[in-house]
């Protein structure tokens, strides 16, 4: 096998100037550019690209940082409105203190506080895992394969744009979306996705009190979910209760589904 | 979590000039840094093990489709238009043009192509940060740089002209 005398492909052009071609292939496509003036030419147009671009932006990286962009000053402060933020975070501290440790000390198995929007939303998003989970025949209302439809709909519904995440790159095909009642009255949404051997993943979302929280965890025997809330949009990641599989499949939507208002 | 701190902080400068040239806005570039930022030390927790460079592009990667997808429903004047003075020679001219090049070019393969060749990573990488296939991968790179030739190439000969 003499991988020296194959022909050179384009993909191999534009990997040999990205430092991506294997070695066994370095001199075939060498020989290639001399013995073939335009494709040298290419690989030369393209190079000088590649150096004006970094001539244009690579000094950026030089700069001082700006000190909105300190960490420590982003850690003391969320972008907008700072001290509602620090006054959010210790109101919130301050009930799961009285939630967990307080009510757990006055009186443990006795429901001493109203159940917190963590438990309100988790509760409903598995019930409705675990009970559109199951449907063979109709599992959703709208297919996956009208997803801009569904898109516009649910957002309609719901009253804010939705992002209706793309998880093929897990190994997740929507099987499609459907609207739900949610725990503050108003609609949730709720999306449905399979994965190779048929296992399926809910996402749910539905307005909430709280502007934001961070990530939490709930598992039952069969189910499992993680919670945050964004922007004022609850999300529930529900799926069997795998947590490093639910973690990654949490982080894909995570990735997508925010930006709503970061404009 | 330290290390991670650590490692996000280490990053800011290459975020900053990858926003950059994704935006060429310096202050839509620094919002967009700022926003990852914060979504990352929020979310801290969500990060297990792999690279932490490699996660802040996807964030920013990721938030920036989402402000341009809010921007489409805007009409915008982009301030690339704004002093849109036909490039004559030095220095600066070959700079705005290639930031009109990439202007042109839909998002998928701008991101792509800058984060080759201007933030050096590898196309296996920058699969993971888009969530697609190596192969489109690199055929966002090759369409990016068709792309950007024919423009350079169509607008060159016709400033001389216009001399």
């Amino acid at each position: 096998m003499n991988h020296h005398d194959s022909p050179v492909t384009v993909d191999e052009l534009h990997a040999y100037i990205d430092g991506e071609l294997p070695a066994d292939r370095q001199g075939a496509v060498s020989d290639w550019l001399a013995a073939h003036p335009q494709d040298a030419e290419l690989v030369a147009a393209w190079r000088a690209q590649a150096e004006s671009i970094r001539a244009r932006y690579g000094g950026v990286a030089s700069e001082p940082v700006p000190e909105r962009l300190k960490l420590e000053r982003l850690l003391q402060s969320g972008r907008r409105g700072s001290w509602t933020w620090r006054l959010v975070a210790a109101a919130a501290a301050v009930v799961t203190f009285l939630i967990g440790g307080g009510a757990g000390w006055v009186a443990r198995g006795v429901s001493a506080a109203a159940p917190s929007s963590f438990e309100i939303f988790t509760a409903d998003a598995l019930d409705a895992y675990k009970l559109y989970v199951v449907e063979v025949r109709h599992p959703v209302e709208v297919g996956g394969d009208e997803r801009a439809h569904m898109k516009q709909w649910l957002s309609k519904r719901i009253g804010y744009p939705l992002n209706v995440p793309e998880l093929q790159s897990i190994g997740l095909k929507l099987v499609g979306g459907r609207l739900l009642p949610g725990p503050t009255g108003e609609a949730a949404a709720f999306y449905m996705y399979e994965g190779p051997s048929g296992e399926r993943f809910t996402v749910y979302c539905a307005r909430s009190h709280s502007p934001q929280t961070g990530l939490r965890y709930r598992d039952e025997t069969r189910a499992a979910a993680f919670y945050w809330v964004e922007d004022n949009v609850a999300y529930v990641v529900s799926g069997p209760a795998d947590r490093d599989r639910l973690k990654k499949v949490t982080r894909a939507v995570w990735e997508q589904v925010d930006g709503r208002k970061s404009s | 979590m330290a290390g991670f701190r650590q490692s996000v902080e280490a990053t800011i400068p290459a975020l900053r000039r990858y926003a950059r040239a994704l935006t060429r806005d310096s202050d839509a570039a620094d919002d967009l840094v700022q926003d990852t930022l914060v979504r990352a030390l929020r979310s801290e927790h969500l990060f297990h093990g792999g690279d932490v460079r490699s996660w802040l592009y996807t964030i920013l990667t990721n938030l920036n489709r989402n402000r341009l997808r809010s921007l489409a429903r805007r009409p915008l004047l982009s301030p690339i238009e704004d002093n849109d003075a036909p490039d004559m020679a030095g220095p600066e001219a070959g700079g705005r043009d290639i930031e009109r090049a990439l202007a042109t070019l839909v998002e998928d393969q701008r991101s792509a192509l800058l984060l080759v060749v201007l933030e050096g990573l590898s196309y296996r990488e920058v699969a993971e940060i888009q969530g697609v296939p190596i192969g489109t991968v690199m055929s966002r790179l090759a369409r990016a740089r068709v792309q950007i030739k024919a423009y350079l190439d169509g607008e060159r000969p016709m400033l001389r002209r216009v001399k």
